[in-house]
């Protein structure tokens, strides 16, 4: 038994220890918003945040996730309120196809807990773990800056 | 078939009739997304299959509450039509910019109905260039409806009402009635004749910069996308190919797979092997354990260095003509000052973030398919065969695509799915979704290619003709299709009649179309991806041959309003001309891909061990008219780095007849890290077709192709030496001769 403890609620899993995180969130748990893309941590599209810091959820093993708060992009709002990472994607219009939003926001939200005036060479060196095939980077670039201006 | 969609529309639209709950519902096709200043869009995509009892025909619906819902058939796949086309509706209905719905037409009623829809194929840039005249035509007539409705009512002259605001308005009295309390009325009403639509200078919205109406659902993990759905007692399943295109496959050993957990099934194909599960992960597992013998054919012995040396050795020819304009060859003869060169490119992968997947539900009599495509009508008849059902026993759900590029037209991931559901008997949803590397070795890949360009310059630098030796990979031959006189236009773009410069006044093109065992395919921008690098790089190689400054040289080239009005505003906002320190340099590249024409300045900086860094890219685009600059300012900035990645990292290689390259760690792509800085500016000439009506451009694609050019041209402003092939990442810039 495999517990896991996601957006601040505990699931019981009966999984082996070594399904990666993403898996059991995606189809043991049901939350889709987490993306597969690569499945060997080149693409960022399934990054979730664990104690806060940005993990890529394909290459990290339910065991090692035990005992860790996992937030997915399901849990990023709080009381119906988009974090400020959100609300400046969508004020800037970042999403084109949008598959691989999820793990820009939450390596975004990462860099701002972090550091809460990025330049643009913190944004480029904690984002550059995170492709986007539609070419978004302007714009993400851009919404960073809006959210960090906001905070 | 641009015309075939269109008569069809018209005849819909001039249909109406009351929807059983008073909604007026009218014709036209539309594509579909929604958000939160505007409305929540559903995370679903799709129409009900059944005819909706608020709504009895096909394309629009007006409910009592006045909201209106678009159906699309147009997949939403990050081009952002689902936005626009709404807006153009708005534009002629007057009605509430925040209270429209898209959602995807219904595919069955589509092949039930006579194909009302049209083709439903999302490619090409077409999205608002093909739609607009019936998107506007449906919001005019239904417009025209509720102000008789309303003049009726009030016992008034209809001319005395106006729409506005989602309001019919008395003018004289001010009295005004919403349009949900009109429908019933005016569902009822059958105009005389179809109302005229707006011309571009009466558009008070369109035009305007407004937001998508999906960045809320994409900005919080709720759109579903074919790799999220989940249906009860799902099952699960992970394939793969035989590595060499067209091989078969020979043997299966399952031993080491034999009790794991979840494992269902075993599934071989004449050409693949898939195994079914209860997770995706425990499928993927087990398949990657197999051990599988394949037989690869006589392809198996080929390899990229084989092709590249075949596509230069047939440049020589013969080829086919597929462009002469007066007499190049002779011009090229009797020239004193010839300039040649050799270009080549290679396979490209789309590499959608998404990988391809499909989800299917098998039955006796109905197969129901989810899945996001760019051609669902087309790919649920492929399904049907595959199934041994009637196409109307087929219920397509559209979702929405995690990127396109042209990958996601041709279902080889549904018939995939199909195939292993019928061949396992799997009566249970089944989600077949590709690994990263399974996507990656089953592509259709963008074709490679090789070219030889002579230009002739006279004395005065003056560019005397343009003659081109090309050998490309044909799509339409791949894809299955005839190509009876050796001309593939799409292997054309960028080298035949689609070029930007209309004062060459001798032009010859000979082509060959010549295909390996690779499979190749649409990759965003299609021929101009190759093509317009080889000849923008050479209209640069001549204008410094000819001692021309190289924007000043294509302007000299042509007189279309079109393509000066982009090079205007590319001098006006890059700064052109302008010193750059040492290391530095600008290129330029002027193209005319799917109706727009597309400029782009790159600047870079070349290290001292040839490292190249692309600071900034100006881009200009002439698409005529367009609905929301803000949405096509980002098909401009994606657009560009997608063409970037080509230019830089892009490569498949091919040995033993297979795919090298698998996954994001080899076939590299453009990361934020490498990502320019961008300035876009629309410069937008209007204008009419042949037929007299408002030109619309397509934006999707003409970003894409003119990158590589101008950063090679930037690189040759900065070092003095000509990038001839691609991908950079190949070359060792300080091993490369200066010219």
């Amino acid at each position: 038994m495999v517990t896991l403890k996601v957006n601040g609620e505990q699931h019981d899993l009966d999984i082996e220890a070594e399904m990666p995180l993403l898996w059991a969130l995606r189809t043991e748990i049901g939350l889709t918003g987490t993306k597969y893309g690569c499945g060997i941590a080149q693409c960022g599209a399934c990054t979730v945040l664990m104690d806060g810091r940005p993990v890529r959820s394909c290459s990290l093993p339910v065991s090692g996730a035990q005992g860790h708060e996992i937030t997915t992009i399901e849990g990023l709002s709080k009381d119906g309120t988009l974090n400020k990472v959100q609300q400046a994607w969508i004020a800037e219009d970042v999403p084109q196809c949008g598959y691989c939003q999820s793990g820009q926001i939450m390596s975004a939200t990462a860099l701002l807990n972090r550091t809460p005036n990025p330049d643009d060479s913190d944004i480029d060196a904690a984002m550059a773990g995170n492709i986007c095939r539609c070419g978004t980077y302007v714009r993400i670039r851009r919404a960073i800056r809006r959210a960090a201006a906001k905070a | 078939m641009t015309r075939r969609t269109a008569d069809l529309s018209r005849r819909q639209i001039l249909v109406t009739s009351a929807t059983l709950t008073g909604g007026l519902a009218l014709g036209l096709f539309i594509p579909g997304a929604a958000r939160a200043a505007v409305p929540e869009l559903e995370a679903r995509y799709w129409a009900n299959d059944a005819p909706d009892p608020n709504e009895v025909n096909a394309w629009v619906v007006i409910e009592p509450d006045d909201s209106v819902t678009l159906r699309s058939c147009m997949a939403e796949m990050g081009q952002g039509t689902g936005s626009g086309l709404p807006m153009l509706l708005a534009e002629e209905l007057e009605c509430r910019w925040d209270n429209i719905k898209v959602e995807f037409a219904s595919v069955n009623r589509n092949i039930r109905e006579n194909s009302l829809y049209g083709d439903m194929l999302t490619a090409g840039s077409r999205g608002i260039r093909t739609t607009w005249p019936y998107v506007q035509q449906a919001g005019a007539s239904a417009r025209e409806r509720l102000i008789q409705a309303a003049a009726a009512k009030w016992k008034v002259p209809a001319k005395d009402c106006e729409a506005r605001d989602s309001k019919i308005f008395h003018k004289p009295s001010g009295r005004s009635l919403r349009y949900g309390e009109l429908v019933k009325d005016a569902a009822k009403i059958t105009l005389a004749a179809e109302p005229a639509i707006k011309t571009p200078e009466q558009f008070k919205l369109v035009g305007t910069r407004k937001p998508r109406l999906d960045s809320a659902i994409k900005s919080t993990g709720k759109a579903t996308y074919g790799i999220d759905m989940r249906e009860a007692d799902q099952l699960y399943a992970s394939i793969m190919s035989c590595p060499v295109f067209g091989g078969k496959l020979v043997s299966v050993d399952d031993s080491a797979i034999k009790g794991a957990r979840g494992i269902k099934q075993v599934v071989k194909l004449d050409d693949a092997v898939a195994v079914v599960a209860d997770n995706y992960w425990r499928a993927n597992e087990a398949l990657k354990k197999l051990k599988v013998t394949w037989d690869g054919g006589a392809a198996a012995r080929t390899d990229s260095l084989m092709f590249a040396q075949e596509y230069r050795d047939a440049l020589d020819g013969p080829l086919v003509t597929a462009r002469n304009d007066g007499d190049a060859k002779a011009a090229i003869a009797k020239s004193a000052h010839v300039v040649e060169a050799v270009y080549e490119t290679p396979l490209l992968a789309h590499a959608t973030m998404e990988p391809c997947n499909a989800t299917v539900h098998l039955q006796d009599d109905r197969l129901d398919v989810w899945m996001g495509s760019q051609s669902a009508l087309e790919n649920a008849k492929m399904a049907a065969k595959e199934a041994g059902l009637k196409p109307e026993q087929v219920y397509f759900h559209q979702l929405y695509l995690g990127g396109g590029f042209g990958r996601r037209t041709f279902g080889d991931e549904l018939r995939h799915a199909v195939r292993v559901a019928k061949a396992g008997n799997i009566r249970q949803p089944l989600q077949l979704l590709w690994s990263r590397e399974q996507d990656m070795h089953a592509d259709r890949y963008r074709p490679q290619s090789a070219i030889r360009l002579k230009g002739a310059l006279t004395p005065d630098g003056k560019l005397e003709a343009i003659f081109i030796q090309s050998v490309c990979g044909s799509i339409a031959r791949s894809t299955g299709r005839a190509v009876p006189d050796g001309i593939d236009f799409t292997s054309l773009e960028g080298i035949g009649p689609s070029v930007p410069y209309n004062k060459i006044p001798n032009w010859y093109t000979g082509q060959l179309l010549k295909n390996t065992h690779v499979p190749v395919a649409y990759w965003r921008s299609v021929g101009g991806s190759q093509n317009c690098f080889y000849l923008e790089s050479f209209i640069d190689e001549l204008a410094h041959a000819a001692g021309k400054d190289p924007l000043e040289f294509r302007r000299s080239l042509t007189d279309r309003v079109d393509s000066l009005a982009v090079l205007n505003k590319l001098a006006e906002i890059s700064g052109w001309g302008k010193p750059m320190a040492a290391g530095r340099g600008r290129g330029i590249s002027l193209v005319d891909n799917h109706e727009a024409v597309g400029g782009q300045v790159a600047e870079v900086t070349v290290g001292p061990s040839g490292e190249v860094k692309v600071d900034r890219v100006f881009a200009a685009t002439d698409a005529y008219h367009v609905v929301n600059p803000n949405l096509v300012d980002a098909q401009i900035e994606g657009g560009l780095i997608f063409g970037m990645t080509a230019m830089l990292y892009g490569e498949i290689t091919i040995k033993n007849g297979a795919a090298v390259q698998s996954n994001f760690n080899d076939y590299r792509m453009v990361r934020i890290n490498d990502a320019p800085e961008t300035v876009t500016a629309l410069a937008l000439t209007g204008g009419k077709d042949k037929e007299g009506k408002p030109k619309w451009g397509g934006v999707g694609e003409c970003s894409t192709a003119p990158i590589a050019a101008a950063i090679a041209n930037a690189i040759f402003a900065a070092t003095g030496k000509r990038i001839r092939s691609l991908p950079f990442k190949n070359l060792k810039l300080t091993e490369l001769a200066s010219l």
